[in-house]
């Protein structure tokens, strides 16, 4: 029991990091730009892509740092060829530019690389298990991710609070029109800062991309949580990112851990229920397969209680 | 608006005048089934009328109210698992309903769950809103697959039309034919678009617009926005939930991924490619949309490509979709200025048509390599047969499509000179 | 008992640390027509929207014809017959002049969020928007999107709206600012018009139009106010005058 506790905290706090790796970056680029990324999720697929290919070529360590580049120069063009010449237009229609953009991601990716998983391997130098609790193997590529995750949010907080740009950049998240205390260089910090947040999610995908699965569904799968986890902490606030991110990556690796139903909890306190009850889909649904569906009570839970979110400031 | 200085024309003329579009539409949709008379155009024109009520129930949402959602499949999906348990609830003998007014049940299934869903997400606006609509529409697609009673899991939920409609029909028919299909559809897409269309006109219509345009004010003329956009939200859910019923009833069976995302994101597509701004956009949108859907995938694996692509430079280049240009050159073609348009338009089609054929053969031709078993089989690229392996072949291609992008560039301005002109003789005559 | 047609009493508003309207007592009585001066920066717009509920006071209360509003959102507010007009103009950009005037008519016409009736075929509410068009002499914009207005015809659009609704208590943040002179006489003259046997609040920058239009006037320094008097008065009042001077605003 207490084995599969500290295993379970772990992965969740992992799966909880990358959440935030990705959370991160939305959160700048919202907070900076007003402009929320929906194709967050499909840059870091990118991220993925890009590190399979360089990681054919030149190894996974060269992919380590080349493929958050290309990701950012990608955002970077995004940034200066689309979504300012959508800025005019306003916010929504800047959020559809980058719903359309999951699209052509989508299947620029089919185009490239095809629809089936790549073969993108965790590197033979940490495939190997770091140690062994009780029974349970760890191995290293997990401690690896996580301290990549670790060094790159003590890397955020370094950058957003001992530099100069850095401290405009975090002004801006609570007082928008802070952004014009950064004079007529505002369009190119939009782009570096879109880049950046890009390139976080780039990061995130090289990370991931060989731990779990680098396929054409990646995105997909990851975009809706994130935006799960920054409206749950709070729209444009780093420190519910954070939270958020924990709190959901927790919560879904719990969730996947527990075999019980409501039918088997009930029957443990003397209620039988019987298999042809009303709902009895219902009753007897191990809360493991809750796991995906979590998230999004969770948010339409908070939604209900707190419609700011954990720790958002704005009212919209 | 009418000009006010007309001849007084009879009551009949009149009537016909006033609603000719409308009597011209009906008579089109009622003989389209004798000029395309195959079973496949049939069926794809049902699905074409069973879309516009979708996307006209989407942009009462978008386009009205300012709302941007990702989750509108929800009701549609729901209406229609409603409308198929309905269905089956008259098999299995359970009650009676005629199978013409079974779109109401998805209907009133759209319009319970607009109601319930519409409470939590029209607290917010803008942005918050869109991923309120993503995250309940992610919340029910899971739900789908764990309750398997009533979204019947990975086999769905199917029925037969057929049986319910010998049990009870209002006109005899068993609606076994496609074409029967085809009108029951059209009866009742015709009937929800001029209700839609009427309810642009009724106060809360007109007060959808006002909280679009300006929220904060609509409050200050002493409306809630959150009650408006609960209403529009829960009469929209209604129209969706009534699509979702006709498309039940056509196609007989109903899995998860009709009520998912790229239910959803497909109606979001059609709607703003063919227009949210004006009232006959999204019509547009979901014939062009469901016509490219079924011919072009027929053709093309990069189909979805090319979709999401047109879809990205409308909102850069064409926020207000198909319709938006269109009625671009309504006053220009009204003072007979649209002349002065159309030689730089002449022009501006070759280069346009050199950039298409670059960029079509660059995807298909990747495409080709990256999913063809046998690439370097030929294969067939705006009637030449092309080696996708070989260089010369991207070599070319890439030529075109570079030829392509700087001829629009040069085309591209004299369209944009030809506007202002345009543009400048409108101020002149104080039109603009 | 009748009551005042506003009563402020001892209120706050803080915005975090910083403490904007520090203690504002004010009655302004059923008819009269008041006028909220003072520099720059000093909570004259912070103040109208807490009135109209745009913000909550942080302490204090506030009565409309004796009924406590404070606390309430703005549309239960303008439901009691307060409306206001904003310094930015706020109109429905997309909808026609006519159509915005309908917009501002509808709720107090009780047509609430029905959708079952068909606007245009409601005559009283037409001839209504009507009247307020001519009342607001756009009669040969009637059609135009309002986004497309000249300024001078946004602000009259504006102040039509405020009025629409049958309000008895109209707040104007500052009707003619931006205006050339023929523009500000023709405003000052308009809102004369509109606002004849109701209570109006403005706030203003110009002070011709101030002394034209006010019966009493306030000055309002750093969240307080310093002094409420007839014009005459306001004019000789050496604090006034202090409070002009030391912030070298100009105060003819």
């Amino acid at each position: 029991m207490l084995e599969s506790l500290i295993f379970t905290i772990f992965n969740g706090v992992l799966y909880g990091m990358l959440l935030f790796m990705l959370a991160s970056g939305l959160t700048l680029i919202f907070g900076m730009m007003g402009v929320l990324n929906f194709a967050h999720a499909s840059f870091y697929m990118l991220g993925a892509y890009f590190a399979y290919q360089v990681s054919v070529f030149a190894g996974f360590w060269a992919a380590l740092f080349l493929a958050p580049l290309g990701v950012a120069l990608i955002g970077a063009l995004t940034e200066r060829y689309g979504l300012r010449q959508v800025h005019q237009h306003g916010h929504v229609a800047e959020l559809l530019f980058t719903f359309g953009l999951v699209y052509v991601i989508e299947e620029v990716v089919h185009l490239v690389w095809g629809r089936t998983p790549v073969n993108y391997q965790v590197p033979e130098a940490l495939d190997f298990t770091l140690f062994t609790l009780f029974t349970t193997d760890f191995p290293a590529y997990r401690a690896f991710m996580l301290g990549v995750a670790i060094f790159m949010f003590v890397g955020i907080f370094l950058l957003l609070t001992k530099t100069r740009i850095g401290q405009v950049v975090q002004a801006s998240l609570s007082h928008p029109d802070m952004v014009g205390a950064l004079g007529h260089n505002v369009p190119r910090v939009f782009t570096l800062v879109f880049a950046f947040g890009c390139a976080l999610a780039g990061l995130a995908g090289v990370i991931a991309g060989n731990y779990f699965i680098t396929e054409p569904g990646m995105a997909w799968n990851m975009g809706p949580i994130v935006f799960v986890v920054v409206v749950f902490g709070g729209l444009g606030s780093l420190g519910g990112a954070l939270v958020g991110s924990l709190i959901i990556g927790l919560a879904q690796t719990f969730a996947v851990q527990m075999t019980f139903s409501i039918a088997s909890v009930l029957a443990d306190m003397g209620l039988a229920i019987s298999e042809d009850a009303f709902l009895s889909g219902f009753w007897f649904l191990e809360l493991s397969r809750i796991g995906p569906m979590l998230p999004y009570l969770l948010l339409v839970l908070m939604l209900i209680f707190r419609p700011r979110g954990l720790m958002g400031t704005r009212a919209d | 608006m009418q000009q006010t200085a007309k001849s007084q024309p009879g009551a009949a003329v009149g009537f016909l005048r006033r609603y000719s579009l409308w009597i011209a539409a009906a008579v089109v949709v009622l003989v389209l089934p004798y000029i395309f008379t195959s079973g496949s155009s049939i069926s794809m024109m049902s699905q074409m009328g069973v879309m516009v009520v979708f996307a006209l129930s989407y942009n009462m949402l978008l386009g009205q109210g300012g709302m941007l959602s990702f989750g509108h499949a929800v009701y549609f999906g729901l209406g229609g698992f409603f409308t198929l348990h309905a269905i089956n609830g008259v098999n299995n003998g359970a009650w009676s309903f005629p199978l013409e007014l079974m779109p109401l049940v998805g209907g009133l299934g759209g319009l319970a769950f607009g109601i319930i869903f519409g409470w939590i997400s029209t607290k917010r606006a803008g942005v918050t809103f869109a991923l309120i609509s993503l995250g309940i529409g992610e919340l029910v697609a899971a739900s789908a697959q764990m309750f398997t009673d009533f979204f019947g899991g990975e086999g769905g939920i199917s029925t037969n039309r057929v049986t319910a409609a010998n049990e009870a029909s209002i006109f005899g028919f068993n609606y076994g034919p496609q074409i029967d299909i085809y009108y029951l559809v059209v009866v009742w897409a015709f009937l929800a678009t001029i209700l839609i269309y009427l309810l642009t006109k009724t106060p809360l219509g007109r007060m959808a617009n006002a909280v679009r345009d300006n929220p904060e004010r609509a409050q200050f003329v002493g409306y809630n926005p959150r009650m408006v956009r609960f209403a529009q939200f829960s009469l929209s859910g209604f129209f969706a939930g009534l699509a979702g019923g006709l498309f039940a009833i056509m196609f007989e069976i109903l899995t998860a991924e009709n009520l998912g995302a790229i239910q959803s994101g497909s109606v979001l597509l059609m709607t703003y490619i063919g227009g949210i701004g004006i009232f006959f956009g999204p019509i547009i949108g979901a014939i062009l949309i469901t016509w490219l859907q079924t011919s072009l995938s027929a053709f093309s694996e990069a189909w979805v490509l090319y979709f999401g692509l047109m879809f990205v430079f409308m909102v850069m280049y064409a926020p207000f979709g198909i319709s938006g240009i269109i009625m671009q050159h309504y006053l220009p073609y009204k003072t007979g200025l649209l002349k002065r348009l159309l030689p730089a338009y002449g022009i501006a089609v070759i280069p346009t048509l050199i950039l298409l054929v670059g960029a079509v053969s660059i995807v298909e031709m990747g495409y080709h390599i990256s999913t063809s078993y046998l690439p370097s089989r030929p294969m067939d690229l705006f009637w030449v047969s092309v080696v996708a392996t070989n260089a010369w072949s991207w070599i070319i291609a890439g030529a075109i499509f570079v030829a392509g992008v700087f001829a629009c560039r040069w085309s591209y301005r004299k369209v944009g000179r030809a506007w202002d002109d345009v543009n400048e003789t409108l101020v002149e005559r104080g039109l603009a | 008992m009748s009551h005042d047609a506003l009563t402020l009493t001892n209120v706050h508003k803080r915005f975090g640390p910083a403490h904007i309207i520090r203690g504002v007592d004010l009655n302004i009585p059923e008819g009269e027509r008041h006028a909220i001066i003072g520099p720059n920066g000093a909570g004259k717009s912070t103040l109208f929207n807490l009135i109209s509920g745009r913000f909550d006071i942080s302490d204090g209360e506030i009565r409309l014809h004796g009924e406590a509003i404070n606390g309430l959102p703005p549309h239960l507010i303008n439901r009691k017959k307060l409306s206001r007009s904003f310094q930015i103009t706020n109109l429905f950009q997309r909808m026609t002049v006519f159509e915005n005037l309908r917009c501002a008519l509808l709720w107090a016409h009780g047509y609430g969020y029905s959708f079952w009736k068909m606007v245009e075929s409601q005559k009283a509410l037409n001839e209504e928007a009507e009247q307020l068009l001519e009342k607001i002499h756009l009669q040969d914009k009637r059609n135009t999107m309002a986004s497309l207005l000249s300024y001078a015809d946004q602000r009259a659009l504006e102040i039509g709206t405020t009025i629409a609704g049958g309000a008895n208590v109209i707040l104007l943040d500052e009707p003619t600012a931006g205006m050339s002179h023929t523009e500000t006489d023709y405003a000052v003259q308009l809102i004369r018009e509109v606002t004849e046997d109701k209570t109006l609040i403005m706030v203003e920058h110009d002070m011709g139009v101030v002394f034209d239009i006010a019966d009493r006037i306030s000055v309002l320094v750093y969240g307080e106010i310093i002094a409420t008097d007839v014009p005459e008065k306001i004019r000789g009042n050496a604090r006034v005058q202090e409070a002009y001077l030391g912030t070298g605003e100009d105060a003819a």
